[in-house]
């Protein structure tokens, strides 16, 4: 089962031995084939390997999201909690050569393990949450999707207002720190509106995330302090990338059979 | 359950009683909020005080009310469904209610070490009170997400321990018999605009205001067969 194109691509993991061929199916620990297993069984003295992740940038400079995400919060959130997360993964990954060779995706579901997930896991999912909201988001962001992410939207929601609705509400009722989702499941095939705890994302149940909303307080603290309904506002209105949504969801159809396309007659 | 008790005596507590069902308020702070400077900004304790432990204690006066009328309905999906709002709102009303007084200006001792009673039984588990704070912090610093982290006495076994509860989750649901000396709020809200995300160092100052003085009239009240050594 071939994980979500997102990050297959990415800059930002330097691998050095990784069999693409071979695909991804199942969660155990499948990074390192036969061949792999034994080179890395070589005598002490050749030069240790280690897979590394890098802080991607966000897509627009830390002061593009003012007034609504202020330049302050950015540079907190990105350059501290963020860049905390890839080097405490990096550092974890510096003991576990099991763990080499995959992407960050792949990581990500292998870390967590079906439910028990391992310490790696952590920074591991926190990483890639954050990778994928600062692209979920863009200066002049907000209004509404358009073509088919709005009919889709339209039709597993009703509406874009009761999707909203749906979305505010989730985010205001969360407890704890954690996540807002706007995912398309792939069993049931429809978009819905889930939240997630502390770092688990929807990658874990194998569903694909179209935007994300981090509702961790260090994420709208400095800006609004404990006002989470005018953060959640704000990002609807101004900040949610309905693009990069629409880009997610042409995506996600590779995967995900959502009916059959509307073939003119004659 | 206890909703209906008729008893008067509610002045000064922190809840009156409105047609037989309770309802909780805000207590006041024992100092100012500038009282806990440079440790604890004035800016995060009016917050954290008049926003935070209000909207708490507003969800959880409002979870019992409508818990109130699904019992008198025999709601049982509405009784059972309201259960993670009332841990959530009433254990953030519990926690930080006893977080306040934990606290303490260093004019009135706060930071001053535990003696006594307190003083040895720390010294007899964790080795020494530095090795405590170090314990205390390294649980802190670890904790995923949002949580509390309590020096806390097992009642039954008449021993202390450092424990961790996630979320708003009050330090019995750890156990019974598990009463809080005292609790260190990490949640973000507690430090990030003065600390942001440099959660160390907040663990780290923290303990110049931390009320030993009231973990040990606690300590003391739930250890009455003390060994004095």
């Amino acid at each position: 089962m071939g994980s979500c194109c997102y990050g297959a691509f990415s800059a930002s993991s330097h691998l050095s031995v990784t069999d693409f061929s071979r695909g991804f199916k199942s969660p155990k620990l499948p990074c390192l084939s036969k061949r792999q297993e034994r080179w890395f069984a070589r005598p002490q003295g050749a030069p240790k390997i280690s897979a590394y992740y890098g802080l991607r940038t966000p897509p627009y400079k830390l002061d593009a999201l003012e007034p609504h995400m202020s330049r302050r919060t950015l540079e907190t959130h990105w350059g501290g909690h963020h860049r905390n997360y890839v080097e405490g993964l990096n550092k974890q990954l510096e003991k576990n050569q099991l763990l080499y060779g995959c992407t960050l995706d792949e990581l990500v579901k292998v870390t967590y393990n079906n439910g028990n997930p391992s310490p790696e896991f952590n920074n591991a999912a926190q990483v890639w949450n954050h990778d994928f909201f600062w692209e979920s988001m863009q200066p002049g962001g907000g209004s509404m999707p358009i073509l088919g992410v709005l009919q889709q939207i339209e039709k597993d929601f009703g509406s874009f207002t009761n999707f909203r609705e749906k979305f505010v509400e989730a985010a205001l009722t969360l407890f704890g720190s954690g996540w807002v989702w706007l995912v398309l499941k792939r069993e049931e095939r429809r978009l819905a509106v889930i939240k997630t705890s502390n770092a688990i994302c929807p990658l874990v149940w194998d569903d694909i995330p179209i935007i994300s909303l981090d509702m961790w307080e260090h994420a709208y603290y400095l800006d609004y302090k404990n006002d989470k309904g005018k953060y959640v506002n704000v990002f609807m209105n101004h900040l949610v990338s309905w693009n990069v949504a629409m880009a997610r969801m042409a995506r996600a159809e590779a995967f995900v059979n959502l009916g059959e396309p509307k073939i003119p007659i004659a | 359950m206890a909703l209906r008790i008729v008893s008067r005596k509610a002045q000064g507590l922190g809840f009156r009683h409105v047609r037989g069902l309770q309802s909780f308020s805000l207590p006041d702070l024992p100092y100012d909020y500038g009282a806990l400077e440079p440790v604890i900004s004035a800016e995060i304790m009016q917050l954290h005080h008049q926003k935070h432990h209000q909207t708490y204690i507003s969800n959880y006066n409002k979870a019992l009310e409508q818990l109130h009328h699904a019992l008198s309905k025999a709601d049982s999906p509405t009784i059972v469904g309201l259960q993670s709002a009332i841990k959530f709102n009433g254990g953030g009303h519990i926690n930080h209610s006893i977080f306040w007084k934990n606290l303490a200006p260093i004019s009135e001792g706060g930071g001053e070490p535990p003696k006594a009673s307190l003083g040895w039984a720390i010294d007899n588990q964790f080795g020494s009170l530095e090795a405590l704070i170090q314990k205390v912090n390294a649980e802190g610093a670890a904790l995923q997400g949002s949580g509390w982290v309590w020096l806390a006495l097992d009642k039954e076994q008449q021993k202390l321990s450092v424990e961790t509860t996630a979320n708003q989750d009050p330090l019995v649901t750890k156990g019974s018999a598990w009463v809080p000396l005292f609790g260190i709020d990490v949640w973000e809200h507690a430090y990030y605009l003065q600390y942001k995300n440099v959660k160390a160092d907040y663990l780290k100052n923290i303990w110049k205001v931390i009320n030993w003085k009231y973990a040990s009239e606690v300590y003391e009240k739930e250890s009455p067969c003390l060994e004095r050594q």
